[in-house]
């Protein structure tokens, strides 16, 4: 059962922990670095039920009767190129966001807006009064 | 060439985006990108003529037959959300080169544009393809280039809403992903047609069961679902002003599409609503939603955070006209797509006119702005009061098809909430409205002049539209109402 299931296995385990980490870690690029493995594991989940067993690489060629599906394969090689431009873009914003704030700690940058929320307001009821 | 009008309504704004880099002249760019926007929509209401007069539209991707190559399907509920993207997009592209001189340097302006297109062709992707794989590659097209496109906001805010929407968006993608996986794994194939004979052979079983979970998830983060909508607010009130409109009209749309896609068609209405408890949950999340979203937009000082709550709640609206079930429920459902397209563009482009005379969307800013920019001002009021739901605006059209739907359910405790729900409504507008008309201008501000008209023509071009469809409403309606009846498997 564990052993037949053992793809399953490590595709629950990936996405589960990439996804706690880009909920618990308060760093950026902890969190795009846990929005990279649960994608990844998306990925071993389309690999492993393309696959058949006792199946060959799909390739035409003699003697080949059985192989692996090709199409989730294709399919996976989209998504990669997918998964890479969105850790590429999220890391170019991290940079735009060290930049602007100086940190790259999700508590740092709320403790900062907060910060400017409470300015503009303080402007705004100055007006107000004079 | 009429054969391959669905293709080509993808494939010319896609094809347009690169072409703007070799243009490089800002002005330049932003008269191609309004043709290419402009030829999107001509050919959206050819298609829309021809589902409404000769029924549903096959082509075929590259000519490989349907279940084993890329179909894109055109019914009558995709070519409605075709006319209303291409449409919104065209309108506020109008506006778009002179609100943006002002909020977005001269170097990225060519950026804007082609970041704008790729938006555009991802949208009409998601809606006119008929393969469920293919909305995952286009649903990224459109987010990824969202998230660059908030990102170039003016204020440091924005990068830090964009980076939330990216981690936000890529998780509800994924789920989409995983979900189409594991359908995939049942049925074998992508094509939503197919998948749709395919899967009542499996529905009983977990793996199906788990599909429809991450799907669901997936998209409803995508439409900002209450207490699914946490990036929406930030995204909305930092990105550059044209992109709020754009977005606010549109982005969220395509998910609901793509919400009703999966649980009408794909898995099916009894296994959707029946078999599985998604009745309760959507009434109960859409009521929360609009409760929750309206009252947070009573207390914002930047006018652009409350227009972006109320956007949340009137996806709570769309919701529960979903959750009804029923034909008038899914027309309502499908004329408030419509209506609150129209009047959201037109709030955030007179905001954008705003931020363009006054640099800021604070609420302080506009007092006395009712005689300062009387065009503009008026303009929101008009907004204001079609999401409200004033006779004779298209607010109103919706909500009574809502009610309607609600009373015929028999469910009228939640039809009450739902006026409850408008009176909130009634609160944050007036605010507005307050402060621009019966409070006098700062001391010591400068005087303001009216929005250019650049700005004046899209905004009442969506203002007129917005009393148009509300008082002669045989267009929105007729194609709202075939649209949910084809879905009900019932012919018009």
């Amino acid at each position: 059962m564990i052993i037949g299931l053992f793809n399953d296995w490590v595709v629950v385990v990936l996405m589960m922990s990439g996804l706690y980490i880009v909920i618990a870690h308060g760093n950026l690029i902890k969190k795009l670095v846990g929005l990279a493995i649960f994608q990844t594991s998306v990925f071993i989940l389309y690999i492993s039920m393309a696959n058949v067993e006792g199946g060959s690489a799909p390739i035409l060629a003699e003697g080949i009767k059985q192989f692996s599906n090709p199409l989730p394969h294709v399919l996976i090689l989209t998504a990669i190129v997918v998964g890479v431009a969105t850790t590429a873009l999220g890391l170019a914003l991290v940079v735009r966001i060290k930049e602007a704030y100086g940190s790259i700690e999700e508590e740092d940058i709320q403790h900062l807006d907060n910060q400017t929320q409470d300015e503009t307001e303080i402007q705004a009821t100055e007006g107000d009064q004079s | 060439m009429i054969s391959h009008l669905p293709i080509l309504q993808v494939i010319v704004p896609l094809m347009a985006a690169p072409i703007c880099l070799l243009l490089k002249r800002s002005q330049l760019v932003w008269l191609f990108s309004l043709f290419a926007s402009a030829i999107a929509f001509i050919i959206s209401v050819l298609l829309l003529q021809q589902v409404m007069t000769s029924g549903v539209i096959s082509y075929e991707l590259g000519g490989w037959e349907a279940p084993w190559g890329i179909e894109y399907r055109i019914d009558k509920l995709n070519a409605f959300l075709l006319l209303i993207i291409s449409a919104i997009s065209t309108v506020v592209l109008i506006a778009a080169q002179t609100s943006i001189e002002k909020e977005i340097p001269k170097e990225k302006h060519t950026l804007f544009y082609i970041l704008y297109l790729l938006s555009l062709t991802g949208m009409l992707g998601i809606v006119s393809t008929g393969d469920a794989f293919n909305v995952f590659v286009f649903l990224e097209i459109s987010s990824l280039s969202a998230y660059a496109l908030i990102a170039l906001g003016q204020d440091r805010r924005a990068l830090w809403a964009s980076y939330q929407y990216l981690i936000m968006g890529t998780i509800g993608a994924t789920f989409i992903l995983i979900g189409i996986g594991l359908m995939y794994q049942m049925t074998g194939t992508l094509n939503m047609q197919d998948l749709s004979q395919r899967l009542p052979e499996v529905a009983q079983t977990r793996t199906v069961f788990t599909a429809f979970a991450f799907v669901i998830v997936g998209v409803c983060l995508k439409l900002a679902l209450f207490p699914l909508h946490l990036w929406l607010p930030n995204a909305y009130a930092y990105a550059p002003s044209i992109v709020t409109a754009f977005f606010a009209a549109t982005a969220t749309k395509v998910a609901i599409y793509l919400l009703i896609r999966f649980t009408f068609t794909i898995f099916g209405l009894s296994f959707s609503f029946t078999t599985l408890p998604l009745q309760g949950l959507f009434l109960v999340l859409g009521l929360t939603g609009i409760f929750v979203a309206s009252s947070a937009a009573i207390y914002q000082k930047n006018v652009k955070h409350v227009f972006a709550y109320s956007s949340i709640a009137q996806v709570g609206y769309i919701i529960v006209g979903l959750s009804t079930s029923t034909i008038t429920g899914l027309t309502a459902t499908l004329l408030h797509l419509f209506n609150h397209a129209l009047m959201k563009s037109a709030i955030f482009l007179a905001l954008g006119a705003v931020v363009y005379r006054l640099g800021n969307v604070q609420l302080s800013s506009f007092n006395g702005l009712g005689r300062q920019m009387p065009l503009t001002m008026a303009a929101i009021v008009i907004g204001g009061l079609s999401l409200i739901g004033v006779p004779l605006t298209v607010g109103f059209i919706s909500k009574w098809y809502l009610l309607t739907a609600l009373l015929e359910k028999g469910w009228w405790p939640v039809a009450i909430l739902i006026l409850l729900g408008s009176l909130l409504a009634v609160i944050y507008v007036w605010r507005i409205v307050e402060a621009a008309y019966f409070k006098k201008p700062l001391a010591g501000s400068a005087p303001v002049k009216e929005a250019p008209l650049f700005f004046l023509v899209p905004i009442w071009l969506l203002i007129t539209a917005n009393i148009y469809f509300g008082i002669d409403t045989r267009l929105s309606l007729q194609v709202a109402s075939a649209a949910a009846q084809s879905l009900f498997g019932v012919s018009p």
